[in-house]
């Protein structure tokens, strides 16, 4: 068992690494960078000028290694927009996306595991076409749409919540239901399904054969087992809800690392970019370690080799 | 003395896309206190479902009626849940087939077990975890304390058969009903299992109904047998007139088709019963048996049969006079 | 199997309860209402020069931000209002069309090529092309998408036909991973373990024998990366590095359209409806597929 993580371990990292060179890659060999940050009505001599200095007239290898090589110690450079050190700037920004996330989680989680319940315990009711319909039209909705439609109902019609920006829980509440219903459908499918083959299994008769009662059976035995995939998903989920965060912030102006990554695209200032599709990266391949470990710590089948 | 389970014309239906499944039809039996009765058929006769309707635990669709269903006194037809609830796994416990499945993975044994008595008893946690200790020795397994912490997946198909047998007993039940508790072990287990089984129900004076296809483990440990066949019960009666003085065509096919030491000769031909199980879906016109039975004549097909009660608690389903009926089995057994 | 692997799987194996017949019903409403959605839009697309009342691109700054018909000020010049700049809404919701579902069929045919190419192989080889792939695989999840995307449209400039290919390279991981399980089942199979005995050579066993039995998931999954590869270029344009103006995608009409929501909401509103409705068609055309060829159908 211990091995295994340790091997995982290892191949994380090397997925760090891969990706932090792709986006590297793809950042310089998209278009010019020294063209980018000198403008568009810089002249030729200017964008030399600015190529030079930034050092990008160097092969593209020596770049990477001499950004590895500091970032490796944490030194992820200085924004050329910001004059600042990229780190803390994000580092300042991380909780308010890590807030909206996991709002969007606990969301997601609380409106789709009682609706997967409900809708496996009466397979084809009102309430199993209604979970469904949610499903379906869930995973048709664009975000942001959904987001502004919120906006334009809470914000504007019932002055219920502020409109945009960022500050205490009201500025969260919008944005995380907007996330949050991204991952509703997936969620309460797994919770359907798992509820209705766990409780179709042996040992929920066995429970309900010593007597237990309904919610005993329901909770302890059936939702314990069909919930296990459900965990894992889960995990991976935020760490996708993380990356894809970029969209919502900028709809509702909340000031996350999504949304500083959308202003520093427009204004060139690709140092901070570079940063935070590593640091995104990272988050998600964490959450994908911390998914199998739920797994392990959850089926006790996994856990003892 | 009452019995302790008395059940009369029980039916089981299934409404289905094609029709009405009928899989358990008209049965009748009872169980005295500290009695063995075993249910005997073929797969698809009802017996499963016989079981599974006298604890209520039938699929959502299946409906039960009986003109009498009575449990140590308590009348369980129209009984809520609830209460049934209260009555399954305290007076009442049930052992399935297949030990693999039937533990959930996520807890210990311990848990488990402790569960089955907790509900039903207001006694500390420790009074159950000791509990389960000593009925775990019960059933024969050693170092009881350690295996309170291990998972079912740790256990082998036997320990684990022995695992729901002191899960059953936790409560100290009236009645255990035992559905085909051996047949997913392997043979040197399973006379282990059966011995276990008769040795906790003399100790436990519990009453034991055990399902099975295998007449050799009935005769081994019944002191009842009912013979089941297409949802009905087609011969009741003590273990020893069964066996030697079968009345149902049906039943002596059966006798027929196993060896008996003793009394089966080297190069036999075993017997066969030849045909089909009629469909369970809809009314059956007359005997169930009459396309398969030897001894079949018109009125089979028309008639509906009862169960008749010849000498001493032995009752079989069919026209033939008891006279007939030995005759016939005398013949085929010459041949 | 990986944990993301239970997402894509548990969105493509069938889930509807219930008797076999109700399934086939249920999949055939489902399969019909998509179908027809799809086919609708599709027309409007294919006769946009005819169903247009106005040209898209014609700016009439005298009439901006006229209402739709159904509110007051509106007349039916313009059933749909027009947007800031005088433009016809429904003219531009019209030829909108055929960006949504250009993008859409194009980032679908991209990724799936690459995406199956890549689970195929993975699944038939195994061995350490398995695990290479598997590599690549896991890369590609971590990379946050939607900033990629934006990234890369930055500095390559915005263009309809950027759009299409950034997203068509990054959108082909649920194509690899599922076509990957399938190809494992099937080598698994005896009949291709028959082929190799007889001696066919790789490529003619994966075209005859394993992709016409993926062909079933590679479908679904083509309906799901085309609503995919729609939302995602339409989140781009609104986010102003998708398709550029004066194209009208649906997209931009929304982003164009923000500013004046609270005052003009059917600015926003139209296009969303559009969107929805299309990417709707789309999960129903799938979700249809899915349930009517699920293995328990066939006889």
């Amino acid at each position: 068992m211990f091995v295994y993580f340790v091997k995982r371990s290892f191949v994380a990292l090397l997925v760090a690494i891969t990706v932090s060179i792709v986006s590297f890659l793809l950042l310089h060999l998209s278009g010019d960078l020294a063209q980018s940050l000198a403008g568009p009505s810089a002249s030729a001599a200017d964008v030399a000028q600015v190529r030079t200095a930034y050092g990008l007239d160097r092969p593209i290898a020596v770049q990477y290694l001499d950004w590895a090589g500091r970032a490796i110690r944490g030194d992820f450079g200085e924004s050329f927009f910001l004059k600042q050190p990229v780190f803390p700037i994000i580092a300042e920004r991380l909780p308010v996306t890590m807030t909206l996330g996991i709002s969007a989680l606990l969301i997601a989680l609380f409106v789709s595991i009682p609706l997967g319940i409900v809708a496996a315990l009466r397979p084809n009711s009102w309430i199993d076409r209604l979970a469904l319909t949610i499903s379906v039209f869930g995973q048709a909705l664009p975000s942001f749409w959904f987001g502004l439609l919120l906006m334009m109902l809470f914000g504007v019609t019932l002055r219920w919540l502020p409109v945009s920006g960022t500050g205490g829980w009201q500025y969260y509440v919008m944005p995380a239901i907007t996330l949050s219903y991204y991952s509703i459908p997936a969620f309460m499918r797994l919770t359907r399904a798992g509820m209705m083959e766990v409780l179709a299994s042996d040992y929920i008769r066995t429970a309900r054969a010593k007597g237990l009662r309904t919610m005993t059976v329901l909770f302890k035995h059936a939702l314990r087992n069909a919930i296990i995939p459900l965990v894992a998903v889960a995990a991976v989920q935020l760490g996708f809800a993380l990356g894809g965060s970029i969209v919502i912030e900028a709809v509702f102006s909340l000031h996350g690392v999504g949304y500083l990554g959308w202003e520093s695209i427009s204004r060139a200032d690709f140092p901070v970019v570079q940063a935070i599709v590593l640091i995104l990266a990272c988050f998600y391949i964490v959450l994908t370690l911390l998914a199998d470990l739920l797994n392990a710590f959850l089926d006790p089948r996994i856990r003892v080799r | 003395m009452s019995a302790l389970l008395e059940i009369r014309g029980l039916d089981v239906r299934i409404p289905l896309a094609t029709g009405t499944l009928h899989p358990v039809r008209d049965v009748s039996l009872s169980v005295a206190r500290g009695e063995t009765l075993c249910i005997v058929g073929e797969s698809g006769c009802g017996k499963s479902l016989t079981s599974l309707a006298i604890m209520n635990l039938l699929p959502k669709r299946a409906q039960r009626s009986a003109s009498r269903l009575v449990f140590d006194g308590i009348d369980l037809t129209g009984l809520p849940e609830r209460h049934m609830a209260d009555v399954r796994g305290d007076r009442m416990a049930m052992i399935f087939q297949e030990p693999m499945t039937s533990l959930n993975p996520a807890y210990t044994i311990g848990n488990q077990l402790e569960e089955a008595l907790l509900r039903h008893r207001k006694v500390a946690r420790k009074a159950a975890r000791d509990r389960a200790v000593y009925l775990l020795e019960k059933v024969g397994i050693t170092a009881a304390g350690q295996r309170l912490a291990q998972y079912p997946h740790q256990l082998s198909g036997g320990l684990r058969q022995r695992v729901m047998i002191a899960m059953a007993l936790m409560c100290g039940p009236r009645l255990i009903i035992a559905d085909e508790p051996t047949t997913a072990l392997d043979v040197t287990i399973q006379a282990e299992i059966l011995r276990l089984l008769a040795a906790l129900q003399r100790e436990f004076h519990m009453a034991v109904v055990l399902i099975t296809h295998d007449l050799g483990i009935v005769a081994r440990i019944a002191d009842r047998v009912a013979v089941m066949y297409a949802g009905q019960i087609v011969e009741i009666g003590p273990v020893k007139d069964i066996f030697t003085r079968p009345l149902h065509p049906y039943t002596q096919g059966l006798l027929r088709c196993i060896p008996i030491p003793g009394r089966t000769r080297p190069g036999e031909h075993l017997g066969s019963i030849p045909g089909m199980v009629p469909s369970l879906i809809g009314k059956i016109e007359g005997c169930a048996f009459r396309n398969r039975c030897p001894h079949a004549f018109p009125a089979c097909t028309t008639t509906e049969v009862a169960l008749v009660e010849v000498s001493g608690e032995h009752g079989y389903r069919c026209l033939l006079s008891p006279q007939a009926s030995a005759a016939n089995a005398a013949e085929m057994a010459a041949v | 199997m990986t944990v993301e692997t239970y997402v894509d799987l548990a969105n493509v194996l069938p889930t509807s309860a219930g008797s076999m017949f109700r399934r086939r019903m249920l999949g055939h409403t489902t399969f019909l209402v998509g179908a027809g959605i799809l086919v609708v839009i599709l027309a409007v697309a294919l006769l946009a020069p005819l169903l247009a009342p106005h040209d898209p691109y014609a700016q009439e700054l005298s009439r901006r931000l006229v209402p739709p018909v159904w509110d007051d000020g509106g007349s039916w010049t313009h059933p749909l209002g027009t947007d800031q700049l005088g433009r016809d809404y429904l003219s531009r919701l019209i030829y909108g069309s055929r960006i949504s579902l250009l993008v859409g069929f194009s980032i679908m045919i991209l990724s799936g090529i690459i995406g199956t190419s890549l689970g195929v192989v993975a699944g038939y080889f195994g061995g350490r092309i398995d695990l290479v792939i598997n590599f690549i695989v896991t890369t590609r999840l971590a990379m946050p998408v939607i900033l990629v995307a934006l990234t890369v449209a930055a500095l390559a400039g915005s263009s309809l036909r950027n759009v299409i290919l950034v997203l068509g390279l990054l959108l082909w991981d649920r194509f690899a991973v599922v076509t990957r399980s399938a190809t494992l089942q099937i080598r698994a199979l005896d009949y291709v373990a028959a082929a190799q005995a007889v001696g066919c050579s790789t490529l003619r066993i994966v075209a005859s024998e394993i992709l016409p039995n993926v062909l079933n998931v590679i479908i679904i999954i083509a309906t799901i990366e085309m609503a995919n590869g729609i939302l995602l270029a339409a989140a781009l344009s609104f986010l102003g590095l998708g398709v550029p103006p004066p194209l009208p995608a649906w997209g931009a009409m929304i982003a164009d359209g923000k500013q004046y929501m609270f005052f003009s909401p059917w600015v926003i509103t139209i296009p969303g409806v559009a969107l929805f409705t299309l990417v709707l068609g789309i999960n129903l055309l799938g979700d249809g597929i899915r349930d009517l060829t699920a293995p328990e159908n066939r006889s």
